[in-house]
């Protein structure tokens, strides 16, 4: 049977790292694969230099809240700019202390993206060199896009929850 | 065919106040000509962010033409300006930045809140937001709507006209107007 790209990347990543996969998964054609937090940044280091998969390309990086699982998930999507072939990385967190290695050792422009995702989810990466806010004001005190937090301003008197459905 | 004289109106650019004529002189008080020269040289600074200020180059060009209400010299440094003009969502990072330029300008000043994200916050009832810029610094005239038309617009800017006009000359002096600064923290 004929192996499909998909399947040969999943096969080439457990090759090296098969301990830390934790879940393969296609999400609308989109491989998706979870992994365990320690070793993400040697992982996508292996990625960008592997001669078969070449993950040379950031296409973003960014956190999700799991209310319900109390955890926060960071999302790192890779491609492949040779083969047009793209990847996401999951890796959950812990909520109490979202602490993980930064990738600006592979990808300098992980720089302001890991600084976004601490801006608004307040995970600390590791060994980032200028962890500080970006879009926010510098003394906020809360992070916005955790859902415990409300996303209206709660310092208006004028609206009323029975009228605005707050 | 006759002719009729008798529609024809004379417009002037503006009305005289009241005072005592006689051959060669004109007296009234001072307030009323200082209020008659102010109303019709305000310089604007606009403070434009967004999709308000977008209607306020509108209301700028020929077919509005603020310059018909003496306020076609746009100041783009608020030392030399009379009228700020805030236009547009004014985000809590932008706060500072507005109340400097307010703190900048000379008096006698005056605010226009243009639009509803100006004046309230609008639609972005949101932590990074600031809901009315009338949190940070003192509003004269506010203009409603999202985005409020360009006659709108005018309508605020002949409001504040209507204000710069009747305005006592010691109103900036009064206790009252330096208790209204101290409490929004200005000097």
């Amino acid at each position: 049977m004929e192996v499909t790209e998909q399947e040969r990347l999943v096969a080439i990543l457990k090759e090296r790292y098969d301990d830390q996969v934790e879940k393969v998964e296609t999400i609308q054609e989109f491989l998706t694969i979870t992994l365990k937090k320690e070793n993400i940044a040697d992982i996508i280091q292996y990625l960008y230099h592997h001669p078969e998969t070449k993950f040379q390309f950031l296409t973003t990086l960014f956190a999700v809240h799991y209310p319900d699982l109390n955890q926060i998930a960071i999302v790192y999507q890779l491609h492949n700019l040779v083969s047009n072939q793209r990847l996401r990385l999951k890796v959950y967190l812990p909520i109490e202390n979202p602490t993980i290695k930064t990738l600006t050792t592979v990808f300098a422009g992980a720089n302001w993206m890991e600084r976004e995702t601490y801006d608004f989810f307040g995970v600390n990466f590791e060994g980032h060199p200028d962890l500080r806010r970006i879009l926010n004001v510098e003394d906020m005190i809360i992070f916005p896009l955790r859902k415990e937090y409300p996303l209206e301003d709660q310092t208006r008197e004028d609206k009323s929850d029975k009228m605005f459905g707050r | 065919m006759e002719t009729s004289t008798s529609n024809i109106k004379t417009y002037t650019m503006s009305e005289k106040p009241e005072g005592y004529e006689g051959a060669g002189f004109f007296a009234t008080s001072l307030d009323k000509v200082v209020g008659l020269a102010r109303k019709n040289s305000i310089w604007p600074l606009p403070f434009a962010t967004s999709c308000c200020g977008i209607e306020f180059m509108a209301t700028m060009g020929a077919h509005y033409d603020l310059a018909r209400f003496g306020s076609e010299r746009l100041s783009f440094s608020p030392r030399q300006a009379d009228l700020l003009m805030v236009m547009g969502t004014i985000a809590k990072k932008m706060g500072p930045i507005l109340r400097q330029v307010y703190e900048q300008m000379a008096e006698p000043r005056w605010v226009l809140s243009v639009g509803a994200c100006a004046s309230s916050g609008g639609i972005f009832d949101t932590y990074s937001v600031l809901q009315g810029i009338d949190r940070i610094i003192p509003v004269d005239v506010y203009v409603p709507g999202c985005p409020p038309r360009p006659e709108q617009i005018i309508d605020g800017v002949m409001k504040i006209q209507h204000l710069v006009e009747t305005e006592s000359l010691r109103r900036r002096d009064s206790a009252e107007y330096k208790a209204m600064l101290n409490k929004y923290g200005i000097e």
